[in-house]
């Protein structure tokens, strides 16, 4: 059920600023995949307009393709909607809805696709939290609001909100950077177990993270403040790490520059 | 990340760093010294200065004196003012309405109608009154408040920014209209409308008792409750708007993620997170409503008498019954339409404290994340 994402020289603009300049690359079904650049630098926006939540922003679009399986999601015809319940995303800063409790954070997506059946959103509940290694900590709480929660406790329950509707890939966004390192492990493990069964790009600041977590590595970076970024090099994280083929690369992750 | 060429030079800034702060610890004993310096001073003068310091004959230095006291002294003053000021109107209010009060030969809470002025067998009741209040507000909130929401998530977040700013700036005028304007424009245009929708109403929904008169149908409490609507429309839909534009961007994202369409992002985070402030501008709302005087002593029929009909000529407001009789009434009179005005000051503190209430009872929910 995981899927490939095949990006075809993708453009993004906030208003006539170019953010982002023709990236092509290809993400292969069940691997986890990091991106890495200095900030500024596109990732997020880049990360965003995998899921068309870049254009959710006013002013903002996308040019060029993202094929998920060989189908366009910015076609004329395909339904947004469907298109982001098909590819789940975890915020940087972790967003429980603050006014649900914690099992209605976990079913709202559900609930968003008309699952109405009590039994249903229970054993779907229960599953996700569980793969979100939170249900040991909620199972007796679980309809206190999930803004008690502490931050990592937080973010794992946004990531069991983001798996309930069993997307195909899975989209993170710093997913640690607000969070303590005990949480931060709890995640990256967490991490480790979801490639099993999704299709999962994370974007990190922490280059040990990236290294740790990930199989392939992108690397973005900008020219100067107001140029595009653009896809530097794209590899096995290995390589990357160890032998990459791009100067700006090696600058980068021996902390010479960014 | 290792030992680069980058790291080590930083070190140099570093080293200055600490001799830097070595020599702002010389400073900063110098500092002390003085500061004990100031203290023995402070001792030796330690019976004259001390009230000079507040009574604080401590080892403590000096407090800063100036323009604090004096501050302090009138925030106090003017707080203590306001509830002497409270005070003072509900005492002069409760002194006034006893007489009348004892006065009075009906049942003031069960009696509809109103002859305060009758110096032999003077006879009121805030019934028909407190009914009328009641129930204009609360069919002008009926009306109002489902199109205060749709103005204003159409304003936070379907309109473009252009159309919504022009239609913020209409709606903040129609705020800005006096209430006897409206009051005039709901007797003199709005009645007739009115009476039509009155007749049509009775014609196809008779059956429903508040739609049951066959007329006449000229100021009714229909009408009255238009203009009201219209009244509190304004100030409902620009609270409903501001605290909508509040909701944080990262709870609709979150919404929108999961796949939600517009609405459903609205149901999900928008209406959630707005609903404390949306009860409050309902009730705020609410509150100007019931205090509504001149458009309401307009557009009422000021008959007294509790009818659930609602189209036919008449109804009357505590508010509205204070401003049409106050000019002609005598000593018990007045007692009279004060002790009226004591009942809705009373209901005003009701739906005010409910509402607070309200708001309380879901806060543990309402707060952000962290
Ligand atoms: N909402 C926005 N409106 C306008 N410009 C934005 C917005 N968000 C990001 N940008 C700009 O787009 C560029 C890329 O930003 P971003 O994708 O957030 O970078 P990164 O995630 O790599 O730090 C930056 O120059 C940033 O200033
Ligand atoms: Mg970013």
């Amino acid at each position: 059920m995981a899927k490939r994402v095949e990006a075809v020289d993708v453009t993004a603009y906030y208003g006539s600023f170019k953010a982002i300049d023709g990236i092509t690359m290809t993400i292969e079904p069940k691997s986890v995949t990091a991106f890495i650049g200095p900030s500024g630098c596109g990732k997020s926006t880049f990360l965003r307009s995998i899921n068309r939540m870049h254009e959710v922003i006013p002013g903002a679009k996308v040019q060029g393709k993202m094929m998920i399986d060989a189908e366009d999601i910015y076609d004329s015809h395909v339904d947004v909607t469907a298109v982001r319940r098909t590819i789940g995303m975890v915020f940087q800063r972790p967003n429980p809805f603050p006014t649900m409790s914690i099992y209605d954070n976990v079913v709202a997506g559900l609930r968003l696709n008309g699952v109405r059946k009590k039994s249903v959103l229970d054993d779907a509940a229960e599953k996700s939290l569980r793969g979100a290694n939170i249900w040991d900590e909620v199972k007796d709480r679980l309809k206190r609001p999930g803004g008690g929660l502490s931050g990592g406790q937080q973010q794992r329950l946004c990531i069991a909100r983001a798996i309930a509707v069993e997307p195909q890939v899975l989209l993170m966004d710093e997913p640690c950077s607000a969070l303590d390192p005990i949480s931060t492990l709890a995640i990256e493990d967490l991490i480790g177990q979801l490639k099993d069964r999704y299709t999962i790009i994370i974007v990190t600041h922490n280059m040990q993270q990236a290294a740790r977590v990930s199989d392939r590595t992108a690397f973005f970076s900008i020219e100067k403040t107001g140029d595009p970024g653009r896809l530097i090099e794209f590899d096995d994280t290995t390589k990357i790490f160890q032998n990459p083929a791009e100067k700006k690369t090696e600058d980068y992750i021996t902390g010479r520059f960014g | 990340m290792t030992e680069s060429p980058t790291r080590s030079a930083a070190d140099q800034p570093g080293a200055d760093d600490r001799s830097a702060s070595a020599d702002k610890y010389g400073r900063q004993a110098s500092t002390g010294f003085t500061l004990s310096g100031a203290l023995r001073e402070n001792e030796a003068h330690d019976h004259p200065s001390g009230p000079d310091l507040g009574g604080g004959g401590g080892g403590l230095p000096p407090r800063r004196r100036g323009f604090e006291p004096l501050f302090r002294f009138f925030t106090t003053g003017a707080g203590i003012l306001v509830l002497v000021i409270i005070v003072a109107i509900a005492a002069f209010l409760i002194t006034k309405a006893i007489p009348a009060l004892s006065a009075n030969k009906a049942n003031f809470f069960t009696y509809e109608q109103w002859f305060p002025n009758d110096p032999s067998n003077p006879r009121f009741g805030i019934a028909a009154l407190a009914y009328g209040t009641l129930l204009t507000a609360v069919i002008a909130l009926i009306l109002a408040v489902p199109v205060a929401l749709g103005i204003a998530l159409f304003l936070s977040h379907y309109a473009p920014r252009r159309i919504a700013t022009g239609l913020g700036f209409v709606i903040d005028l129609l705020a800005a209209v006096p209430s006897v304007i409206f009051g005039l424009w709901g007797r003199d245009y709005l009645a007739g409308p009115i009476g039509d929708l009155s007749a049509w109403l009775h014609q196809y929904v008779g059956w429903l008792p508040l739609f049951g008169s066959g007329g006449p149908y000229g100021n009714s409490i229909l009408l009255g409750s238009v203009v009201l609507a219209i009244m509190v429309l304004p100030i409902t839909t620009a609270l409903c708007r501001d605290v909508f534009v509040q909701t944080p961007t990262q709870n609709e994202e979150a919404a929108l993620a999961l796949g939600a369409t517009r609405w459903e992002m609205i149901r999900t985070a928008v209406l959630p997170y707005g609903k404390p402030g949306v009860i409050a501008a309902v009730m705020l709302g609410l509150g100007r409503a019931l205090g509504e005087t001149i458009a309401l002593a307009m557009t009422l029929g000021a008959t007294f008498g509790v009818s659930v009909d609602i189209i036919h000529t008449g109804g009357n407001s505590i508010a509205a019954n204070i401003a049409n009789a106050f000019g002609e009434a005598n000593e018990t009179g007045r007692g009279a339409l004060i002790a009226s005005g004591l009942v809705l000051f009373a209901i005003t503190l009701i739906v005010n404290v409910t509402a607070r209430a309200i708001i309380y009872r879901r806060r543990e929910f309402a707060g952000g994340t962290s």
